[in-house]
């Protein structure tokens, strides 16, 4: 009975099949840690070892890993949301009520997609705080600092566009009062310093963020891709090159 | 005392309350690891050179962090719901009307300045400020450990930018703020027709200084006073200090400008909450 049991595992991992699919084996050598890792396209922008001390908790907090996490929650439910949501001014509304009330889990889901974001702020922060901590932007990590400066404040403005999808009065007046202060920037908007006499309400840098003069159904819809399309492409194109660099400038830092 | 705990129970506050909790637990935990740096010194070569392999160990404990945080996420969403208020009404606007909360520090800083300088300069300066400092710090030790005493000056100045300046005005902004953005504690009842009385003045007003040009010249004088500090110190200190040396009047220059810079904010405050001080500096094009 084992034999044949037995038999048939070689018979099935020996299959052209299963080599196609699995390119190593699972005994417990070192050399198979390497190729696990790497010849996975998901883990090989992990390096095949690091240092003791970055497993640590202590150490790095998790907190670059959690922002990720979080990232990756709020894609997928993000996704699932999209299917339920219309960006204007007649449906925004009505279809977050839609999700509350009608359909199965989309309580759930609002809940999950809303948290997770909010999560991603406060996990970015206190990585950007463990970072600066240890002293890791220093020699030769300057550059992906630089670029993480950049990611925090994608993910501010992921987090604010989401904002106004609600389209409720939490949702108007949080980015009304945001967008306020685009009114004043020097030279391009129309109440800041320096502003040329033909900039106006209707031509300055918070028109073309707003696309109106106040908060509006055009608002809406430029946030809502800027939201679902734009900018989550671009904060994974930089997350992308974050890691990478991460791998590239010797892995975590550590006191050598 | 009702408004405070309706703001305490709004579910878009909650990170605000994480924080609360999140902030010293992860300073108790740097500062443990800090002191025994302090006291032992840096581990040795040996201890790193240490390596272990990425599978199993490290992706083991990346899958557990990730299952516990799922764990916490989930509970959160399961008991918490996410706000939905009443419709938007452009026509109704609520008193106070309140960013996001991770924007409150900011929208604080608009009590203290003209919205081009709290909107826009200020926050510009934060984000030049943050991407230079890898490249201002010249500082080799601290790298890859924490350690409070071989880079006093650097984590002091980030600790009061962070800690301060954004997460406490944040709860500020967030807890303390009522209608007419007038400050509430928690004890108070909001009076929406509270009027304080606005009684600031300027600070040439203050010097007796009663004509527009003088005035004018007054506040440029002050304000590039308080810039000047930076290269002041530096020709002072220069013959003395290695440290000055070698940091170079380049980087010093940005250092000192956007420390100088970073000060302003709590120098304003105090000015405006002890001696009502409404601009510094009145120039026909702007106010400071
Ligand atoms: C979307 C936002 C971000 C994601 C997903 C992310 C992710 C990560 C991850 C997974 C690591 C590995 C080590 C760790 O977990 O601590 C890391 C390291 C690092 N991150 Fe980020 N990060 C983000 C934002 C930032 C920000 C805002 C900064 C700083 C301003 C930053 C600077 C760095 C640096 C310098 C390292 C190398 C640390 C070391 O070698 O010890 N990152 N990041």
């Amino acid at each position: 009975m084992n034999e044949e049991r037995k038999g048939l595992k070689e018979k099935i991992t020996n299959s052209d099949i299963w080599k196609s699919i699995f390119r190593h084996g699972y005994e417990d050598t070192g050399r198979r840690y390497t190729l696990q890792v790497l010849q996975n396209v998901w883990l090989h922008l992990h390096p095949p070892r690091i240092s003791r001390h970055a497993l640590h908790f202590r150490f790095t907090w998790c907190m670059g890993g959690i922002t990720f996490l979080m990232f990756l929650v709020t894609a997928v439910t993000g996704v699932l949301l999209m299917f339920y949501y219309r960006p204007t001014g007649e449906y925004a509304f009505l279809d977050i009520q839609a999700l509350e009330f009608d359909i199965p889990f989309g309580m759930l889901l609002r809940n999950m997609h809303r948290w997770a974001a909010h999560g991603m702020v406060i996990s970015v922060m206190l990585h950007m705080f463990r970072v600066f901590l240890t002293g890791s932007y220093k020699k030769p990590r300057e550059f992906n600092w630089a670029v993480g400066v950049i990611l925090l404040l994608i993910t501010f403005f992921l987090s604010f566009t989401g904002y106004l999808l609600p389209w409720d009065q939490l949702a108007y007046w949080a980015v009304t009062v945001g967008t306020n202060m685009a009114r004043a920037t020097p030279v391009l908007g129309h109440e800041g310093p320096f502003a040329p006499t033909d900039i106006t309400q209707a031509n300055d840098v918070r028109f073309a963020l707003l696309g109106g003069t106040i908060v509006g159904p055009s608002t809406l819809l430029r946030f809502y891709i800027l939201h679902c399309v734009a900018v989550p492409l671009v904060a994974s194109l930089l997350m992308a090159l974050h890691f990478w660099r991460v791998r590239k400038d010797g892995g975590i830092s550590g006191p050598l | 005392m009702e408004p405070f705990l309706e703001l305490i129970k709004k579910p878009d506050n909650v990170p605000i309350l994480a924080i609360l909790f999140l902030i010293p637990f992860f300073l108790w935990l740097s500062y443990k690891q800090a002191r025994q740096t302090d006291r032992t010194g840096v581990p040795s070569d040996a201890a790193l050179n240490d390596k272990v392999y990425v599978w199993p160990y490290l992706c083991r404990n990346e899958f557990i962090c990730a299952i516990i945080i799922m764990l916490i996420l989930g509970v959160w969403s399961i008991m918490i719901d996410a706000p939905l208020e009443e419709p938007s009404d452009p026509a109704k606007t609520p008193n106070p009307s309140k960013a996001p909360w991770y924007f409150l520090a900011l929208q604080e800083m608009l009590v203290y300045f003209d919205p081009w300088i709290a909107g826009v300069v200020l926050p510009g300066l934060i984000i030049a400020g943050l991407i230079a400092i890898p490249y201002i710090d010249i500082n080799p030790k601290g790298k890859g450990y924490y350690t409070l005493k071989e880079r006093p000056f650097a984590i002091g100045v980030f600790c009061f930018g962070f800690l301060i300046l954004w997460i406490v005005l944040m709860i500020v902004g967030t807890f303390l703020r009522g209608p007419g953005w007038n400050i509430f504690w928690p004890w108070e009842e909001w009076d929406p027709h509270r009027v304080v009385p606005l009684t600031n003045v300027n600070l040439s007003y203050l010097f007796g200084i009663r004509d527009d040009l003088t005035a004018n010249f007054f506040g440029f004088a002050v304000v590039a006073g308080y810039f000047a500090l930076g290269p002041i110190f530096y020709f002072w200190k220069y013959k003395s200090s290695k440290f000055l040396q070698q940091l170079g009047l380049i980087r010093y220059v940005i250092v000192s400008f956007l420390f100088l810079s970073m000060m302003a904010l709590p120098i304003k405050m105090i000015l405006r909450l002890a001696l009502n001080i409404k601009y510094v500096w009145v120039s026909p094009w702007f106010n400071i």
